[in-house]
């Protein structure tokens, strides 16, 4: 395997790939979750790609499900299904959906594509584990403006009540959503004081800096009795310089030059 | 559960998931802050451990007993059929149905039975919106033995089920003992004259307006389609043909229900009859008692017997 950084790399060069071969699809949060991903699955999770669905393994909720590329791309370097499958992204029959699909695609443990539901669902995996006895973990990635809807906070509220020690956060804090600004549109900040007032143990960090996500995610390790959230600082678009916090670029393919471009940047 | 008579569905509901509590133990129960109401703490006493109080929040409910099904749990939920398809509708698309989780919404206080509490709290759509979502199956049981069956049969299902549940002590219309088939209608009186479809507490209704029919000579067949979906299209096709004359009658809008259900199976099996559907014609309820809203509203024994007949008149 990869170092995580590397791995960062070749999943944004993926992304850039698939995204461009499928003409469609979310360049800017993909690009932002890259890192908290790479971290994540490079050295966390614990999970085996020729056993996806074993009973006690790691479990991740794509919350924000337009990230699809980003988790398509770790998956196919994890081993879960050939890296050949990645050009088929969101074609007719391709088991790459545009919103992750969990019974076409080893490796996801939930459908999601519709923001705000994936913390639920998380919380029930994390209080399966506690009624089970188990000891795997739940890491749900979220989007700050999916932080808008109103059952992110019923969720929030019933993971600390429930002393969901084994659920994680990793919120992709890159200020953007789809019609500009989150501070503009309408403002969910400030996330840390609004967890923490929700019964969390908070975790502020560069979302790019691999050292730090790895401290966090070890940290919340620790963290008994509580819920953890690890707000990383994030770029939209990071790692190309065109697509870097522009909201314009949350939804959108590049074209076969910019990808050029994009790829050539990626490179370097 | 012996003394089973004239239970509400919800009641049973209650009832027979504690029996489960003990059968089971992948079984886990859901409530949205009415746990008296809608029975679950029936199970709660029974097995506090797999309870889960999600307080005031059935969006979160919903998600999270997916989450528990994605790890291997039966889940059952439960709040007010208002709440529960309406509210998290959404939730119960996006993540119950399309993440195939075996997720029961078991939902009472369905229909305008509910009462005094009014127009805000009497489910009228819940068929309509549950019915239309895909790898959904509706149950909607006429009494306490066809419930302890239907949250069995919920409970063996893998994979989401709609459970709608009344408020009100219904009639008992079957035996104890009484087996049931998913998805197959149960004729619970002969005719020739028009076939009744019912479901749930307007099944016991169907059957005293078709004695009242009796009584002016007039032979109608009454059918309980505890199974809304899957529909048992045969059994609905070959009554309507023999008959020529349909009523099809539910505590619910005539939208969207088992009405539309049937008309969509009789129309596109080119059988046409008499038809008419009775329920809330497009409307919201109000207050009163049931029996007053029934009346009110047409869903009485006696006012399902007269919207027979004059179906039967049109009967060509
Ligand atoms: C319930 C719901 N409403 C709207 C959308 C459409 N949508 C997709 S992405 C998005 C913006 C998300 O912003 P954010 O959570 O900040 O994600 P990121 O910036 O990381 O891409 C919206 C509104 C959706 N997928 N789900
Ligand atoms: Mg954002």
């Amino acid at each position: 395997m990869l170092d995580t950084i590397a791995l960062a790399r070749t999943m944004r060069q993926e992304i850039i790939k698939m995204l461009t071969a499928s003409a469609s699809g979310h360049p800017g949060g993909s690009l932002s979750a890259t890192d908290f991903l790479a971290v994540l699955y490079g050295e966390f999770m614990n999970v085996d790609p020729a056993e996806p669905r074993k009973a006690d393994r790691d479990r991740f909720v794509l919350t924000k499900g337009h990230a699809a590329p980003a988790l398509y791309a770790i998956l196919a370097l994890k081993g879960f299904f050939p890296m050949e499958e990645l050009a088929n992204l969101r074609k007719l029959g391709s088991p790459l959906q545009g919103h992750p699909d969990m019974h076409k695609v080893p490796g996801v443990d939930a459908s999601t594509g519709s923001l705000g539901q994936g913390l639920s669902l998380a919380c029930g995996m994390a209080l399966a584990a506690k009624m089970d006895g188990q000891d795997y973990r739940v890491y749900a990635l979220m989007g700050d403006g999916e932080q808008q809807e109103g059952q992110v906070w019923e969720a929030a509220m019933f993971a600390a009540h429930y002393k969901l020690d084994n659920l994680v956060i990793l919120l992709d804090h890159n200020h953007l959503q789809i019609d500009g600004n989150i501070a503009d549109v309408l403002n969910p900040d400030p996330l840390d004081e609004k967890y923490r007032a929700f019964g969390w143990n908070v975790i502020q960090i560069d979302g790019h800096d691999h050292e730090q996500i790895r401290t966090a995610l070890a940290q919340a390790r620790e963290v008994k009795g509580q819920p953890t959230v690890i707000i990383g600082e994030t770029v939209k678009g990071k790692g190309v310089s065109f697509m870097e916090n522009q909201a314009g670029w949350h939804g959108k393919a590049p074209n076969a030059e910019q990808s050029a471009q994009a790829l050539a940047e990626l490179e370097g | 559960m012996e003394e089973k008579k004239n239970l509400a569905t919800r009641e049973a509901y209650g009832l027979t998931l504690a029996a489960l509590a003990e059968e089971n133990d992948k079984i886990v129960v859901l409530d949205a802050d009415l746990a008296g109401s809608t029975q679950t703490a029936k199970f709660a006493k029974a097995a506090p451990e797999r309870f889960v109080d999600c307080g005031i929040a059935e969006q979160d409910m919903v998600g999270v007993a997916c989450g528990l099904a994605s790890c291997g749990k039966t889940a059952f939920l439960s709040s007010f059929a208002v709440f529960a398809t309406g509210r998290a509708f959404e939730q119960i698309r996006n993540s119950v149905c399309y993440g195939k989780y075996n997720v029961k919404v078991a939902a009472t206080h369905a229909g305008i039975t509910v009462g005094e509490d009014g127009g805000t709290h009497q489910s009228i759509l819940d068929v309509s919106l549950m019915r239309s979502l895909p790898g959904m199956t509706v149950i909607c049981p006429a009494d306490a033995t066809c419930t302890e069956w239907a949250v069995r049969a919920a409970a063996e299902l893998n994979g989401p089920v709609y459970l709608r549940l009344g408020r009100l002590a219904a009639p008992a219309v079957y035996e104890a003992g009484q087996e049931f088939t998913l998805g197959k209608g149960q004729l619970l009186r002969t005719g020739s004259d028009i076939a009744i479809f019912a479901s749930g507490l307007m099944v016991s209704q169907a059957l005293e307006a078709a004695e009242l029919l009796a009584a002016e000579g007039v032979k109608a067949a009454v059918v309980d389609i505890h199974t809304i979906k899957p529909l048992d299209t045969e059994l609905v096709c070959s009554l309507a043909e023999r008959c020529g004359a349909v009523l099809t009658v539910e505590e619910h809008s005539i939208i969207g229900g088992l009405g539309s259900a049937v008309a969509e199976t009789l129309m596109e099996a080119g059988i046409s009859a008499a038809f008419q559907r009775v329920g809330m014609k497009d409307t919201f309820g109000q207050s009163g008692s049931p029996a007053a809203l029934l009346k009110y509203y047409g869903l009485d024994a006696e006012s399902i017997a007269n919207q027979a007949k004059a179906t039967l008149a049109r009967k060509k």
